[in-house]
């Protein structure tokens, strides 16, 4: 008891407990963590987990999810055309042919103002005034005119059309002659070059209002009564007992919109600003806030623009609070795009480099563990594969896949399973090389004498002195597999819209407006590649040291 | 040694049979668009004959009517006699346009191939020398970085600092607008300066396994018996160095560079697409998109044969510059 307690408080120098054992695996860690480039690689690749995989979580957008933004946008407002055409007023309950619109021009500058139209009925224009007419349906009567007042009186002011003491309107043609054909009108609307503006929203003008308005304007009379209301003409403005009511003008005005007004004053505020050759005028719009609006003349046709807000898909946004990479060609955000591209790049990576080692692991293992014929036949299958061009073979089966309309997610699956069968050869190489090598030492020999089962002998003593190559072997292979992935989705056939990957968002620079204006869309997506696939080198070489102290010493 | 090459050739043979069976198998899966949109074209023309009889007729022609198999052993029959057919996309027997565009990209190749050589080598072996000091660990990253860079993320860096903000060159292509004007220098001059970029891309994206493998096998050389044997003679670090270790260094390397030697004609596909360099990668990047069976079917089997040449290669210039391995 002495004795022992001695050696606890006393420790010799030759003493073995003095030399703290670490186990073999314990040996390997601390030599990695010493090296510290495996650290930053280790420090990169939790970044990356973390930001892929939990910043998918926090980030608020999704990344299919588009974002739209309000712009302001000249868009047209009104358009104003100089009337050249006769505008019909039809009285209540006449219906009119449907070419009356040219019947009237033609008959306005050839002055034969009695014409057939098309569907056989004689109509007739009383010439009011300048390009005003009353359209009139007509019947021939046998009426003679000598030594009527009111006929004489017409055709002293120069018109076409009276009204006799039985009350009938009667239009004649030919002046002068000894027997001018006579018909008895009945008034159908009137024509003429002047377009119509209520004062009031609500207000919409009876036929009466029209007729009397426009004769008294062609006429040049400032009053007439109409319904036992005083109407008064000035100028543009018709005013009813002293309250502006219409404002007549020789511009037709449209609106570009279905339902907005156009009140006579902005109109007169329009005009006056074409009528000055200004190239805008402003005008206060409902809350009284002053509206620029914008004139821009089209062979006599005016159209007035205004900034008008309008969503757009927010493309190609510049990094800002809500999107702080910016936004896409899709108006997508970036941010998310990265972090879901992210979960996507290395989950290919390690489900690839996974089946990978599955594969390579059980062929190269039987191959080497075997020998003979097995290990030959499976090594020339090795070399087969071996042999075909990867990257030219990924291209050919993207365009299939193409072809085949496959889903995102169909792309994604297999991707993986394609890359995996391609790239398990240098895997199957390693292991048989380690094995060959592996068997032939003693302590292969003396597991075989000790009579344990082959199932034991390779899981349990060939295997496990495999792992170290391989986990090297698998931690650089997982930066190749998702720079060949990312490769692929750059050219457009690997990963595709709306799944995203880090290789499918650098695509955008094939558009070399893109490339050299918005660098925020393809400079992160390229840094997160690079260093993704530099970490898992860093880590595979500081592995390759810890695993084989030989090479550093 | 001549036993060993024949047999190696002949292994070559049959592999390649099997790799060209694959390859054709595949490419017979790949979609005929395009015998579909000529069909299209050439029905629609007046009095032609309908779309479905031009389809069969095309078909025929391009020898796609057959069995995968049957089919396989036609193409093989003429391939052997080293007749591939006509390239659909470019019109031309795919030898002719093979020959047309192959020297554009062995000039990239063998530019890139040397500059590699003259810097990944001395860096590799300054590297192992100061094994753990600045020199290595700033070599050691550059050649990682080197590895890990995506080449189309290098290139578009590349363009958008020199061609975009600096101007120096123009972003694609291989000759400038002005080329027909210039003397015959000057146009020689014109090519080079539009190999630049494309040049240096390939450099930085393949100069670091190089630089890797000359520092593991010069620490290896370091590490061996008679290198400490020199030391003890008290032969000058320097001649330790460039007798004794250098030239033992040299023997995998060479054995590596031999067998990348036929990879020259491969063309990269990638930085030549990108560039818009007119050579064997860009062109079939262009067969693949257009579906193009003749072309693609060839560069396929070209490349599969570089590999198995590489490979041979490398097995005999290892024998060749180690005399220990002609023994065995």
């Amino acid at each position: 008891m002495e004795n022992t307690n001695t050696q606890n408080e006393e420790m010799h120098l030759d003493d073995a407990a003095r030399v703290r054992v670490l186990s073999p695996g314990m040996m390997v860690f601390k030599r990695f963590i010493r090296n510290k480039l495996a650290i930053v690689g280790i420090v990169i690749i939790a970044f990356m987990f973390l930001f892929s995989f939990v910043g998918g979580l926090i980030i608020p957008y999704s990344q299919s999810q588009v974002f739209y933004t309000t712009e302001q946008i000249l868009k047209d407002y009104a358009g104003a055309t100089a009337i050249d055409q006769y505008q019909i007023q039809q009285a209540e309950g006449a219906t009119l042919p449907s070419d009356i619109f040219s019947k009237t021009l033609i008959a306005a500058s050839t002055g034969k103002y009695v014409f057939e139209t098309r569907d056989g009925s004689l109509l007739g224009l009383g010439n009011v005034g300048e390009n005003v007419y009353v359209i009139y349906s007509l019947e021939q009567v046998n009426k003679l005119l000598r030594k009527n007042a009111a006929y004489d009186e017409a055709v002293a002011n120069g018109e076409n059309f009276f009204t006799d003491s039985d009350g009938k309107t009667y239009v004649f043609q030919d002046t002068g002659a000894a027997n001018p054909d006579v018909y008895v009108g009945t008034e159908l609307g009137v024509a003429a070059m002047k377009s119509f503006t209520s004062f009031d929203k609500n207000e919409t003008f009876p036929y009466e209002f029209y007729r009397e308005s426009l004769v008294a304007i062609a006429n040049g009379e400032k009053e007439f009564e109409l319904g036992g209301s005083k109407y008064t003409v000035d100028e543009d403005v018709v005013l009813k007992d002293g309250a502006e009511y219409a404002l007549v003008s020789d511009v037709n005005f449209n609106a570009a919109n279905a339902g907005v007004y156009l009140s006579p004053a902005y109109k007169e505020a329009a005009l006056s600003a074409v009528a000055k050759g200004d190239s805008s005028f402003t005008f206060p719009d409902e809350d009284g806030t002053e509206v620029e609006y914008r004139i821009e003349n089209k062979n006599g046709q005016y159209t007035f623009k205004k900034f008008q807000e309008t969503r757009v898909i927010d493309t190609y946004a510049r990094p800002s609070k809500e999107h702080l990479v910016g936004t896409d060609a899709n108006g997508m955000d970036l941010l998310a795009r990265l972090m879901y591209g992210g979960r996507i790049s290395l989950l290919i990576g390690f489900v690839v480099i996974f089946i990978e080692v599955f594969i390579g692991m059980i062929i190269g293992g039987v191959a080497g563990f075997f020998g003979g014929w097995v290990d030959n036949i499976l090594m020339r299958v090795v070399d087969v594969v071996y042999c075909i061009p990867t990257m030219p073979l990924y291209l050919i089966l993207g365009s299939i896949m193409d072809y085949y309309q496959a889903s995102a997610t169909t792309r994604i699956y297999m991707l993986c399973v394609i890359m995996a069968v391609i790239g398990w050869v240098g895997i199957a190489r390693i292991v048989r090389g380690q094995i060959l090598s592996l068997r032939e030492q003693e302590f292969m020999v003396a597991a075989e004498a000790t009579g344990i089962s082959t199932y034991r002998r390779i899981f349990k003593h060939l295997i496990p002195n495999v792992v170290p190559q391989l986990i090297v072997f698998a931690s650089m292979g997982l930066g190749d597999v998702i720079l060949a992935e990312a490769t692929l989705s750059f050219l457009g056939l690997g990963i595709k819209y709306p799944a995203a990957s880090w290789g499918s968002i650098i695509n955008a620079v094939n558009d070399s407006y893109v490339m050299s204006n918005y660098v925020f869309v393809w400079l992160p997506a390229g840094l997160f590649i690079l260093l993704t696939v530099l970490a898992f080198n860093f880590i595979g070489d500081g592995l390759r040291d810890a695993f084989d102290p030989k090479m550093k010493r | 040694m001549k036993k060993f090459i024949i047999r190696r050739l002949l292994i070559s043979v049959v592999l390649l049979f099997f790799v060209s069976l694959i390859i054709y198998t595949i490419m017979r899966l790949m979609p005929t668009s395009y015998v579909e949109s000529q069909a299209m074209a050439l029905a629609t023309r007046p009095g032609s004959k309908s779309y479905q009889e031009w389809v069969d007729q095309l078909n025929a022609q391009y020898g796609l009517d057959t069995g995968i198999i049957q089919g396989y052993f036609k193409w093989a029959s003429k391939a052997i006699r080293l007749n591939f057919g006509d390239s659909w996309y470019f019109n031309q027997p795919v030898l002719q346009k093979f020959s047309n565009v192959i020297w554009y990209s062995f000039g990239l190749g063998l530019a890139a191939f040397l500059i590699e050589i003259l810097i990944a080598i001395p860096a590799g072996i300054l590297a192992a020398r100061k094994q753990y000091m600045f020199a290595d660990y700033a070599i050691t990253v550059i050649a990682l970085i080197g590895i890990s860079l995506p080449s189309f993320f290098f290139a578009t860096i590349l363009k958008y600092i020199f061609s975009i903000k600096l101007g120096w060159v123009d972003l694609y292509g291989i000759v400038s607008r002005m080329h027909e004007t210039l003397s015959d220098t000057g146009k020689v001059l014109d090519m080079i300066r539009h190999m630049v970029l494309p040049t240096l891309t390939l450099v930085v994206v393949s100069i670091g396994s190089l630089m890797r493998y000359t520092r593991a096998n010069m620490l290896e050389v370091l590490n061996s018996d008679y290198i400490r044997t020199a030391r003890a003679k008290g032969l000058s670090e320097n001649r330790v160095i460039n007798h004794h270790a250098f030239r033992n260094t040299l023997i995998p390397i060479v054995t590596l560079l031999g067998g990348s030697l036929p990879g020259l004609f491969g063309g990269a596909m990638i930085t030549e697409t990108l560039f818009q360099i007119p050579g064997i990668g860009y062109t079939f990047y262009q067969c693949v998109t257009q579906g193009d069976i003749p072309f693609v079917m060839f560069y396929m089997v070209f490349m599969a044969v570089l590999i198995l040449l590489g490979n041979l290669i490398a097995d005999i210039t290892y024998a060749l510059v180690d005399p220990r391995v002609r023994v065995n």
